[in-house]
């Protein structure tokens, strides 16, 4: 598959600070990729340099093979819908739409019919001569998709433009975008902190920190298998127990926690040693309760501190010394008599759990 | 420590004596001068020693005849005890205003004013047989010329000459009208009466003045404006006062002010009676006071204008004495054309002229 | 009990308001429409007619100066907002912090000074013995002095440098809240600096540029000093005329009609602007 977008090493300071630091990405044609990172992380930065507010210090942008670095804005055949929109206050919705028709001097006769088509496609036909201020939130988002969509771009860049509505209409609008990206087969650069839009959405997603990629999967291998210790904890719930590595068994590690519990894990990083500190990461829907533990898995014993109900997502929280862990709680009715303080036997396959080297000494 | 107290003692003291002296002033308001005059006309020196000797206390407000008119026009007299418009703005003015009051002679110390003055300011100034004005001050319009032309300007009309283009500053007001008619061999005064008489003079005045437009650097409307032209000698000739010559000449020798071949055109200020007057007999005494011949000749060492007080001359500074004579031969003081009163309709028709002038290119 | 306790208090609070209204601004001007039709017979009598009215449109000099006076202000108003939309923007957009401050002091600043000696300052830069014709003539640029001062371009320099800060103020204003997504998202479709400046920043400053352009249009109109000072022979303005039948010619009832007949023409204008721009005067000066 031919690449849409493809940089190499990317490098954006600001005095002392380095926003973008050496960042490389290759985003195939017609998929769905997504950055996602903490605020701070550079992402913006990153993404403003892509659609030409912003030069590179250094460092290569090329849209399907063509060097951008010195291509204004205007004349990229990249797109973006901002964060807040951007919509033109002072034009109606069809001449928000064809702004960027007039400015490519396409017929008025055309334009309309081009404008009718986007409107319906993104579903609201009929909606041109209404003021955008008139418009509800989920509305808006999508005249602002349809004002770049109706330029056909190479690449539309999306900057977090679900923050700003209610969760209900969040939850609408991922599933719906990622409709729309595969009906229009636009290649989508998607910018987010919410690594539930990142996964819901992508093709790929690009895990960002301190102005670098810490891995670059799809949703699932993210999930399942996290590159470093900060995308095991950023992307997902995830448990973290540390403790003193004692043995490495092939792909396997043992870990003594500080109460004295011996736990299993898959090692993932490098540096995994007998006599190191490691972290060992468990999600919670992993863990297995009390008699529903096979053999072969890892075990330890906790207390139960409290149970927190949240229909499909309800957890428990328990104490392992001094550190806590959560676990998902079945609603089959398989566990029960969770009352807090009493004891609480964890599970979990070895090969769920990922082991890392740890950060602190 | 012991700075302290006394200090707010002090203050304590200060604020007494202000609002005793506050209670005071307002007991005594009775005793107050209110004056509507000319700059230079009441001097500060001369007010502080009026007020030291008579206890009353001077309020000076400055003015010109037409803003003097227009003030006390629209309060119908009131406002000011005493005005000083020129002799010959007077009875026109009364006759359809009503703001002035009969002046009573028995109250003013005649003897230290100069007799011809006093009579020709009784006949200009009286209407139904009773008196409005007494003399004060007098003064010329003319010419003020610097050396370089001085050969080619000796009379108003030639201002228009070539060799003047573009050095030239005159007034677009009445006294330019009057200048330049006698210059022009009419005699305007005597056609006050004969309006006929009167229009066709003035037709010549205006084809001269539109012919003459060319040569004019600009219309000077304020003193300060015209003494800047002169002083930069942006401006080599100009028709002004007699007064803002001579001051020139003291800065400048080779600035003089030159008393045209057809007369320069005198004028007198005079004291005049508001109607509704406060304190007539504060008026009177202010009068008394400033025509005694050593104050008179203060005023005239302040405005440059001389004043209607009998042997006030030899009290004037020496070297405006010497402009004054380099000024004005016996011939040229002679030859000295006197306002006469101005009968009403006259500036209704002048004043179209005046506007034609300025209309025209 | 409390709603009447407030209405009292509303009452109160415009009461000043009010009185200012009636007593300084309403007052004197039906008192001067009153004025503008009376018409003099002899010194005492006066009737009422339309005289000072037919004087205006048949004495030539009168009306051409009311045109003047009409075409000079809107010239000055546009050339002011020219001059003032770069200013504005830069103070809105790309200045930051005690910049910010700072340049919006120095527009304020000559507001310190009266608008006299702010005149007479020009007068002093433009006049024949003045600075620019002495640099001028240093530069080689000139053979001999030049005269920059009384004619119209002159009095012009002087409105434009009156009515400055009033047309800069209200478009900082408009473009502070302008967000600046809307800017990027005008390049980012495609539109180059012309097309984002007409399309997308103007619409936004509308407001902004009208309720300036007003204010700085009256503020023209009704000037004197600067107009007086530094105009030439045949640079006349109809406050002038007004002042002259006021005050030299004593002629109030004319000048009562030359000022009715001002403030018809203001309102006109300022009337027109707002529906050749579609704006109204509530969301302008709001």
């Amino acid at each position: 598959m031919a690449s849409d977008l493809f940089c190499t090493d990317l490098v954006r300071r600001f005095g002392d600070h380095t926003a973008v630091d050496r960042v490389s990405l290759d985003v195939p044609a017609g998929t769905f990729f997504s950055i996602l990172g903490p605020s701070g992380c550079g992402k913006t930065t990153l993404l403003r340099l892509l659609a030409g507010f912003d030069r590179p210090d250094s460092g290569e942008i090329q849209i399907r093979g063509a060097r951008m670095n010195d291509v204004p804005p205007n004349k990229r055949p990249v797109n973006m819908v901002f964060q807040h929109l951007a919509l033109f206050p002072t034009m109606s919705v069809g001449d928000n739409i064809g702004y960027g028709l007039r400015r490519k001097k396409v017929p008025a006769a055309e334009r309309t019919r081009k404008i009718a088509r986007v409107l319906e496609q993104v579903g609201l036909p009929g909606l041109e001569d209404r003021n955008p201020q008139q418009l509800s939130g989920g509305q808006r988002q999508r005249v602002a998709l349809a004002r770049c969509l109706v330029l056909e771009p190479t690449l539309l860049l999306l900057d977090e433009p679900l923050g700003a509505l209610d969760l209900k209409l969040r939850e609408q609008m991922k599933v719906e975008l990622k409709h729309l990206q595969k009906a229009f087969g636009t290649t989508f650069v998607y910018i987010t902190h919410d690594q539930s839009e990142a996964m819901v959405m992508s093709d790929q997603v690009a895990v960002m920190r301190q102005g670098r990629f810490d891995q670059v999967a799809a949703p699932e291998t993210l999930y399942r298998d996290p590159a470093t210790p900060f995308v095991a904890g950023f992307v997902g719930d995830n448990n973290r127990l540390s403790g003193d590595v004692i043995s490495v068994d092939g792909d396997l590690a043992r870990l003594r926690l500080q109460s004295g519990e011996e736990v299993t894990g898959r090692i993932a990083g490098e540096g995994i040693a007998a006599g190191r500190r490691a972290d060992l990461f468990i999600r919670p829907e992993s863990l297995v309760m009390n008699g529903a533990v096979p053999d072969g898995y890892s075990r330890m014993q906790a207390t139960v501190t409290t149970t927190l109900f949240d229909g499909a997502n309800s957890r428990i929280e328990a104490g392992v010394a001094d550190q806590t862990i959560f676990a998902r709680l079945p609603q089959d009715g398989s566990v029960s008599n969770l009352s807090p303080d009493s004891a609480i036997q964890l599970g979990w396959d070895p090969q769920r759990a990922t082991v890392f080297a740890g950060e602190r000494v | 420590m012991d700075s302290q107290p006394r200090t707010i003692l002090t203050r304590t003291g200060a604020l007494a004596a202000f609002l005793t002296a506050a209670v005071f002033s307002t007991s005594t308001l009775a005793e107050e001068l209110r004056l509507i005059t000319w700059g230079g006309y009441a001097p500060d020196d001369v007010v502080a020693q009026f007020e030291k000797e008579t206890g009353i206390d001077v309020k000076i407000t400055l003015s010109n005849n037409e803003d003097m008119i227009s003030k006390l026009r629209a309060t119908g007299g009131a406002g000011f005890d005493l005005a000083q418009p020129s002799q010959d703005r007077i009875i026109g003015v009364q006759r359809q205003f009503n703001i002035y009051q009969p002046i009573d002679l028995g109250k003013i110390d005649t003897d230290q004013i100069q007799p011809s003055m006093l009579k020709a300011t009784e006949k200009s100034t009286s209407l139904n047989g009773k008196q409005y004005g007494v003399p004060a001050v007098w003064g010329t319009s003319g010419l003020i010329v610097n050396k370089d032309v001085a050969d080619t300007v000796t009379d108003y009309t030639d201002l228009c000459d070539d060799a003047v283009a573009g050095k030239v500053s005159y007034r677009l007001k009445r006294p330019t009208l009057i200048g330049f008619a006698f210059a022009l061999g009419e005699d305007p005064f005597a056609a006050y009466d004969d309006k006929d008489k009167y229009q066709s003079i003035l037709a010549k005045v205006e084809d001269k003045l539109i012919d003459c437009k060319a040569n004019v650097k600009t219309y000077w409307t304020g003193g300060d404006q015209l003494l800047a032209l002169m002083r930069t000698g942006e401006v080599k000739a100009a028709m002004a006062w007699d007064a803002g010559g001579w001051k020139l000449h003291g800065e400048n020798p080779d600035i003089s002010f030159v008393a045209p071949k057809s007369g320069a055109l005198g004028w007198i200020d005079t004291f005049a009676l508001p109607r509704r007057s406060e304190n007539v007999d504060a008026a009177y005494k202010w009068i008394n006071f400033v025509m005694q011949p050593e104050i008179a000749a203060k005023i005239t060492n302040q405005s440059g204008n001389f004043t209607a007080s009998k042997g006030a001359d030899e009290f004037v500074k020496a070297d405006l004495r010497d402009a004054y004579r380099q000024s004005f031969d016996e011939k040229a003081l002679n030859n000295i054309k006197w306002y006469p009163p101005v009968p009403p309709g006259l500036e209704a028709m002048e004043g179209q002229v005046l506007d034609r002038v300025q209309a025209a290119n | 009990m409390r709603s009447s306790a407030s209405k009292l208090s509303l009452c109160l609070l415009m009461t000043p308001f009010v009185l200012w209204i009636v007593l300084l601004v309403l007052l004197p001007h039906l008192q001067m429409l009153r004025v503008s039709f009376h018409v003099r017979e002899s010194w005492d009598t006066v009737t009422l007619g339309l005289e000072q009215y037919q004087n205006f449109f048949s004495e030539s000099y009168y009306w051409r100066t009311f045109v003047r006076t009409g075409v000079m202000s809107l010239f000055t108003t546009f050339l002011t907002l020219v001059i003032a939309f770069p200013i504005a923007w830069y103070i809105a957009r790309l200045a930051r912090g005690r910049a910010k401050g700072f340049l919006f002091l120095a527009c304020l600043i000559p507001f310190w000074a009266s608008e006299l000696v702010r005149t007479y300052g020009w007068m002093i830069l433009l006049r024949e013995s003045g600075l620019f014709s002495t640099w001028l003539q240093a530069l080689g640029l000139a053979d001999g002095p030049v005269e920059m001062l009384y004619n119209d371009a002159a009095v012009i320099i002087g409105l434009v440098y009156n009515g400055l800060l009033f047309m800069v103020v209200p478009l900082v204003t408009t473009l502070d809240g302008m967000d600046k997504n809307l800017v990027e998202a005008g390049y980012d479709l495609g539109g180059n600096h012309w097309t984002v400046l007409r399309e997308i920043i103007v619409p936004w400053a509308m407001p902004g540029v009208v309720s300036g352009c007003i204010v700085v249009f009256m503020l023209t109109l009704g000037s004197y000093l600067t107009p007086i000072l530094m105009g030439g022979k045949d640079s006349a303005w109809f406050t002038e005329q007004i002042f002259t039948q006021f005050i030299t010619r004593f002629n109030w009832e004319q000048g009562a009609a030359l000022g009715v007949l001002l403030l018809v023409l203001s309102s006109v204008i300022v009337w027109l602007g707002l529906r050749v721009t579609g704006q109204n005067l509530r969301k302008v000066m709001g």
